[in-house]
């Protein structure tokens, strides 16, 4: 199974250094890049898809990576290939050329010259917090899709059984490849996703990690770089974002010294009870 | 002056209550709306939203859109969608997932997440939280159609408004082919008698530090308050707590009258999804835990102990 991969690096939530409003714009100096943690999820699937469950260090399968940026996120793609991804693709581009249905529509095309059977991608990037980019593609392309994945069995490569998980519980679909599946938290839980290893097999929770040697290796492995406006020709966008502002702040609260206290504030003072 | 197309959602033949939202968001917006009920049964269902004030109620009632699966359900709602400005969902699963497929079919701006809405030299402008509420965007969209869904925690649910507006049969729209590639396999319901986290006028939430004994400590408070129960995400990681109940950026995103946070430390992507709740109270062993910084009323204890004395003093306090 060849499975594509679209990874964004975007500021690091859990930096002190947190997103600044400066005048109506967002201002992004001084913040840390890192990997779309829902992206990297994705890698991680992918990852796992495509093991020999026989020689866990073989590949069945190809898993190309894909980011849309300068020159820098090349750091990004670097990473994935260090875990295990086979190849690196950056598509030329600054952020403000870039919009949720660009970025689909230049995939669009990246498929057609690639063509993977799956697509593989984060539900959402926590810095726009868009969750479109991988309906957009499935729609463009004419696929099935399979949103907020928290499970993936893969009985054969022809098909996914998916556990999308939803308000209220969970969906269970099964999609003819190929087909576009995003993914949500869970899918990286040690049994989340069953491919070619025996049945009882357990991942070890979360994403792996990069061996130094892998690292060093990585350097040698293939990254090319594509035009946005060779995938994209048009490059209309189609939101414009005008201004930023910080949430009003919340009022600071008091700490009450004991439960009594507690439920005499919620009754008389907020009248919540 | 707009006209909206708001895109109701169905489960177990009647109108989701999530729909009530996107309502909100259209009347909100001003100009007139409509309602499309699309789905098995859509017919049956469709009354429960003829009084609230839509110029019509369209209907697709086909055993084709059972399922609410995305490749089934945009293309009649895309060709409903003609002659209308905006077609608004709410942003539930369901709207996340089929609202882009619609976009992209009708050639149309998507903006998700919208916590606000004006009309601006004639032109709709959108306000959306980005970064996990860290920041909020204002937006608009450049194409002649658009496409959003509406925050269920910032559009309260609509009420009946009076009137009847006529129902409108639609009809099934061409097939997606890539519909033929998706099989519902079944939906696993979360069992609860709770109400839902999206409906819930009071939440009880608690984090990793109520370990096995997550239901213990909480399911006596929510039962005594008639609360939802929701959790942290470290709390569902663990598996102290399903994943359907996870609050957060990456979870439910809620607004509740009451919030209580117990055993939370705060990590900015629970705050994002319980920041909007009208009360909030905190319950943590550690002074320092960020929760305290937006709790309304905060009460460093032991939960173990706290909570059921909670339990006892609501008792004597309501009777």
């Amino acid at each position: 199974m060849k499975i594509l991969v679209p990874l964004k690096r975007v500021a690091d939530p859990d930096n002190a250094n947190k997103v600044k409003v400066n005048g109506g714009k967002l201002e992004t100096t001084g913040l840390e890049w890192k990997p779309n943690p829902f992206d990297e999820y994705a890698v991680e699937t992918a990852l796992r898809l495509t093991e020999n469950g026989a020689n866990p260090k073989a590949r069945l399968g190809e898993v190309v990576v894909v980011s849309f940026g300068p020159k820098e996120v090349e750091t990004t793609l670097r990473g994935a290939l260090a875990t295990g991804a086979d190849k690196a693709i950056r598509v030329d581009a600054t952020d403000e050329q870039l919009d949720g249905d660009v970025v689909a529509r230049a995939l669009k095309s990246l498929v057609e010259k690639e063509k993977p059977d799956l697509v593989l991608l984060g539900k959402q990037a926590v810095d726009g917090d868009s969750n479109q980019v991988g309906q957009l593609l499935a729609e463009y392309l004419g696929w099935p899709q399979a949103t907020f994945a928290g499970s993936i069995k893969s009985e054969d490569d022809t098909k996914l059984v998916v556990g999308r998980e939803v308000d209220g519980g969970t969906i269970n679909l099964e999609v003819t490849l190929p087909a576009v599946v995003s993914v949500d938290l869970r899918i990286v839980a040690p049994t989340s996703v069953s491919s070619k290893h025996a049945p009882a097999h357990k991942y070890a929770e979360g994403v792996r990690f990069a061996a130094l040697m892998a690292i060093m290796a990585a350097k040698k492995k293939p990254l090319t770089e594509v035009k946005l406006a060779d995938l994209a020709s048009d490059a209309a966008l189609k939101i414009t974002y005008s201004s930023f502002e910080l949430p009003p702040a919340r009022k600071a609260g008091i700490k009450v010294k004991s439960v009594p206290e507690l439920v005499e504030k919620l009754k008389s003072e907020a009248k919540v009870l | 002056m707009a006209n909206i197309l708001v895109v109701a959602e169905m489960h177990d033949g009647k109108v989701r209550k999530s729909t009530h939202s996107a309502i909100t968001f259209a009347k909100n917006a001003g100009g007139t709306f409509s309602i499309l009920v699309l789905g098995q049964g859509a017919k049956a269902a469709a009354a429960e939203v003829t009084g609230y004030g839509a110029q019509k109620v369209l209907v697709c009632d086909d055993a084709y859109l059972a399922a609410p699966t995305a490749e089934t359900h945009a293309p009649t709602i895309a060709a409903a969608a003609k002659g209308f400005d905006v077609v608004a969902f709410t942003a539930s699963s369901f709207g996340k997932d089929v609202a882009p497929r619609v976009a992209a079919k009708l050639g149309a701006g998507y903006a998700p997440d919208i916590s606000g809405v004006k009309e601006e030299g004639g032109k709709l402008v959108y306000r959306r939280p980005v970064f996990a509420g860290n920041a909020f965007a204002t937006c608009s969209i450049n194409t002649p159609v658009q496409v959003v869904s509406a925050r269920q925690s910032e559009f309260a649910p609509a009420e009946p408004s009076g009137g009847s507006s006529p129902l409108e049969d639609v009809a099934l729209a061409a097939k997606d082919p890539a519909a033929e590639r998706v099989k519902f396999l079944g939906l696993n319901a979360a069992q609860s008698a709770r109400p839902d986290l999206g409906e819930a006028k009071v939440i009880v939430s608690g984090g990793r530090a109520l370990k096995e004994k997550f239901a213990e400590v909480l399911d006596p408070l929510a039962n005594m308050l008639g609360a939802a129960v929701g959790a942290s995400r470290a709390a569902c990681d663990a598996g102290y707590a399903p994943a359907e109940l996870q609050v957060g950026q990456t979870g439910r995103v809620v607004a509740p009258k009451l919030y209580f946070a117990i055993g939370i430390s705060g990590a900015i992507q629970h705050l994002a999804g319980m920041k909007g709740s009208k009360t909030i109270v905190a319950i943590n062993k550690d002074p320092d835990a960020p929760i305290f910084q937006v709790a309304d009323y905060g009460l460093v204890a032991d939960l173990f102990t706290a909570v059921p004395e909670l339990v006892t003093e609501l008792k004597k306090a309501t009777g």
